[in-house]
């Protein structure tokens, strides 16, 4: 393990894409070949199932260490994640063992279903024979949990380097399904399991926000425009009789769209579809917050069915009579989508994301300002020859978004960060003023710069009026703009409003409490639609 | 009558008339220790360690009104005794041990426990009440012993060495980088920010054994210090020069490189948790050793050091002062560099 406590030391060092995969490229070239699927399964948030909970992880950790739970959870909010915060108050180890990453992670897969005593006599004995470090990665292998900076893309990269195989195949193969105590590193580079595999998605083609006047991409007639919908990227896949509903985030999520189930019976074998995973109601795109009641659950009531109903947008095709026809123009793409959509039986549920029509690059700009009223953020454009990238790719399809709404409102509430941010303030709630009260609406941890942020803690720790456990309350005089991407009504929050996706855009110095918006302001942004 | 209290000036005596770390221009200032956050320019006298003198002298170029005392040595200021004890943090570090009729208190400043080859070693002062610090008051800080710290340093820098890479060291002007200049193994020359080395010439006048070091100056080629060893003072770590040497590699050498968002944080290539200021175990035990009556903590985690020392039979209570984080400490000092450098 102590080759990969070395690459993970390495990787959380460098904040240059190179370096890191250089040093994934170093690392697969010389581990223990049984560890590298293990690794690979890791990275890509392919999780065995937790043998322990993090509770008793939690209170083993207290009891070893000797120090009160409060302290522990102090400790918790200056270091920022959990395994570390264990690794770092037990006791120093008595003694050093060193076993391979494969060895570790088949012998806590065992702990499955053995009784908590002997669960807490393995723990305790590992904490007791690893370094701090190694005893962090021992953490995080229980947890399975490994966030550090290491995307899809960047390591199929280093994979690809490493193991000189074409990037893309690479990604298919560890984004298929295979166990990495039945694959070999080789045969997972090289592929031999997808063939077999029928649920395999294809690497999503994703675009950059447009950096350009629309003006310089040229001729308006190159190219297709679509509305950009606000949900959630979804590949459908039929092979062999079975239907696969997968998301951008390359999770399975078949089960939670019923509504898309009757593909099973009326989409030809061999077909691949992409678009968006919406909540539709009598034809209207419903926004994402309505949406949002349909995610991540295990199981669906018809309250739930019926105020959100699924609806799929699909904008491309991907696969079509068992052929992959990603290197086909997106022209002749689109057609073949017209007709497999056009083939199917149940109407207006997988429908075609409309093309919008347009003459001059000025027409369209007017076209997109109207898109907020359809619950849509913006426009892409696709050029007519684009082929379907694996992953991000500059210069054929580009996001053209609205400008994000804005608020002004004012710092009331700070919290320290977690991971590279722990041990400063850097989350933050934010009010508007609603007559003489201030009442909050968002909070956003993200848009500030390093330096920024270490003005806002030094506010924060010369001014906290109060505090409830990591939270400080603060005197209401930081003036920050607010962007978002939409406004809705809840009855959740206090405000009665819920912004989608708030952040800081700027921080005002140049303006103080008095000049902040008001709900009212807020409230009139809602849209009529809902 | 207290011996002390805690004035919107600083540590007060008030039967000896003196502030001690005083952050206001006061009459008579007793200095713990050179660093800004506690020696502050502008009293109109001071009182400190015979090595925390030329700090001064080259910081705030003050020749005179500054009188000295050793350790273990005693003055009697309107009736209190004042004496100085080794505090282990930086050289010249002290704490400062008042006796007024038959009450002792200890006001510590910064101090560590391990000895770090280069400040005398802390030393335990039985005492009724003990001002301590608390910047690493969490059971997550626990040092290694330095050699170990130093074996990690010297490889990082062989292994840059064998990658045509400079390595470059953060550490603070005073303590940090005189322990490692002193720490480091001897097989490469060492070359030092102009702050470092005014501070060591000043030692070295001051009869401090401290091994040679070269001034970094334009002249010097760049690929003479990639095949040494560079020291710069923190201010100096985010700027272009570093960025326009071979191949930089910078490594941090602090406290709060214990913690892996310390580390990302100031994305380094990497951190040396070495630290000048007692880890968890190291206050517990220098608290304990004290046998004080009353623990006053002054900055840091103090609301749960406090705590945790209430709650195991410690009387404790925090108490707000100026003195700072170590960032805060670093932007003072190198303000306070320039500020000199202006005048001069």
């Amino acid at each position: 393990m102590k080759r990969f406590a070395q690459l993970i030391q390495e990787l959380e060092l460098s904040n240059k894409t190179n370096d890191k995969i250089d040093a994934l490229v170093a690392y697969f070239n010389e581990a223990d070949e049984r560890d590298k699927p293990y690794v690979i399964a890791m990275f890509t948030g392919k999780r065995p199932k937790r043998p322990i909970t993090t509770t008793l992880i939690k209170q083993w950790a207290i009891e070893l260490s000797g120090i009160p739970e409060w302290l522990f959870t102090e400790s918790y909010h200056s270091v920022g994640d959990l395994s570390e915060t264990i690794a770092l108050v037990l006791p120093p180890a008595a003694n050093s063992i060193d076993k391979p990453l494969h060895q570790w992670i088949t012998e806590l897969a065992k702990l499955q279903g053995k009784t908590d005593e002997e669960k807490k006599e393995y723990i305790l004995t590992s904490w007791n024979n690893l370094a701090t470090q190694e005893r962090f990665i021992f953490n995080k292998l229980i947890s399975g949990n490994f966030r550090i900076g290491v995307s899809n893309k960047m390591l199929v990269n280093a994979i690809a380097k490493q193991s000189e195989q074409d990037a893309n195949k690479i990604m298919h193969s560890i984004m298929g399904k295979w166990q990495p105590n039945e694959i070999t590193f080789k045969d997972l580079t090289t592929g031999v399991h997808v063939n077999t595999d029928n649920s395999w998605p294809y690497p999503f083609c994703l675009a950059y926000a447009i950096d350009t006047e629309p003006e310089n991409l040229g001729e308006t007639s190159h190219w297709q425009a679509e509305w950009k919908w606000d949900g959630i990227r979804g590949q459908i896949v039929k092979r062999n009789g079975e239907l696969f509903i997968w998301s951008r985030g390359e999770e399975l999520v078949t089960d939670q769209f019923p509504e898309l189930h009757f593909l099973k019976d009326e989409l030809a074998d061999g077909s691949v579809l992409d678009g968006e995973i919406l909540a539709v109601k009598d034809g209207n795109v419903l926004s994402f917050n309505i949406l949002q009641q349909r995610l991540n659950r295990k199981t669906i009531n018809k309250n739930q069915l019926d105020n959100a109903p699924i609806g799929f947008f699909t904008y491309d095709v991907l696969e079509y009579q068992s052929n992959d026809i990603r290197t086909k123009p997106l022209a002749e793409r689109r057609l073949i989508l017209e007709k497999i959509i056009g083939s199917l039986q149940t109407r207006n549920v997988v429908v075609l994301s409309p093309v919008i029509a347009f003459e001059t690059w000025q027409q369209l700009a007017e076209i997109r300002e109207t898109a907020r009223n359809i619950n849509s953020e913006g426009i892409m454009l696709k050029h007519k020859e684009s082929i379907f990238h694996a992953g991000r790719k500059r210069g054929d399809w580009w996001k053209w978004k609205i400008n994000p709404y804005t608020a002004d409102a004012v710092m009331i509430y700070a919290q320290k960060g977690s991971g590279r941010r722990a041990n400063f303030y850097t989350d933050y709630t934010f009010a508007v003023r609603d007559g003489e009260k201030l009442v909050t609406i968002a909070k956003a941890y993200s848009g500030l710069t390093d330096k920024e942020i270490k003005e806002v803690n030094s506010f924060v720790n010369k001014n906290a009026i109060e505090k409830f456990g990591p939270v400080r309350t603060v005197k209401p005089e930081l003036v920050f703009e607010i962007a978002f991407e939409g406004i809705a009504e809840s009855k959740r929050h206090k405000a009665g409003l819920a912004l989608r996706f708030p952040r800081i855009a700027r921080w005002r110095k140049d303006k103080n409490v008095d000049e902040i918006n008001t709900l009212d302001d807020l409230k009139a942004l809602i849209p009529a639609v809902e | 009558m207290a011996l002390i209290q805690f004035t919107n000036k600083g540590i007060y005596c008030k039967q000896g008339d003196f502030y001690i770390d005083p952050w206001l221009p006061v009459d008579k200032a007793v200095i713990t220790h050179g660093h800004a956050d506690h020696a502050k320019w502008g009293n109109k006298s001071y009182l400190c360690h015979t090595l925390t003198k030329p700090v001064l002298e080259e910081r705030y170029n003050l020749y005179s009104n500054v009188e000295v005392l050793a350790y273990n040595e005693t003055i009697v200021i309107n009736g209190v005794k004042l004496s100085l004890f080794p505090a282990g943090h930086v050289i010249g570090s002290a704490q400062i041990r008042l006796e007024y009729k038959g009450e002792i208190v200890v006001v510590s400043g910064d101090y560590k426990t391990e000895y770090d080859g280069i400040s005398t070693a802390f030393e335990p002062v039985k005492c009724h009440t003990f001002v301590s610090e608390s910047t690493f008051g969490l059971p997550i800080y626990k040092w290694q012993p330095q050699q170990l710290i130093f074996d990690h340093i010297d490889s990082w820098i062989a292994d840059n060495h064998t990658r045509n890479k400079t390595s470059i060291l953060v550490a603070y002007s005073l303590g940090k980088a005189q322990r490692l200049i002193q720490n480091l193994k001897t097989d490469y020359p060492v070359y030092v920010h102009r702050t470092i080395s005014a501070l060591n010439e000043a030692f070295k006048k001051a009869g401090v054994d401290l091994r040679t070091t070269i001034q970094i100056t334009p002249e010097i080629k760049k690929e003479e210090l990639q095949k040494g060893i560079v020291i710069v003072p923190p201010a100096l770590a985010d700027g272009r020069w570093i960025k326009s040497l071979t191949n930089p590699a910078i490594g941090i050498c602090s406290g709060w490189m214990a913690v892996r968002a310390g580390r990302r944080w100031r994305s380094a290539d990497a951190g040396f948790a070495l630290s000048d200021h007692a880890d968890w175990p190291g206050l517990l035990n220098a608290i304990k050793a004290t046998e004080a009556e009353k623990v006053l903590v002054t900055h840091g985690s103090t609301a749960i050091f406090s705590r945790y020392l209430n709650e195991i039979g410690i009387e404790a209570e925090e108490v707000k002062t100026q003195y700072g984080n170590e960032e805060a400490e670093e932007k003072v000092e190198a303000g306070t560099e320039d500020k000199v450098k202006e005048k001069q």
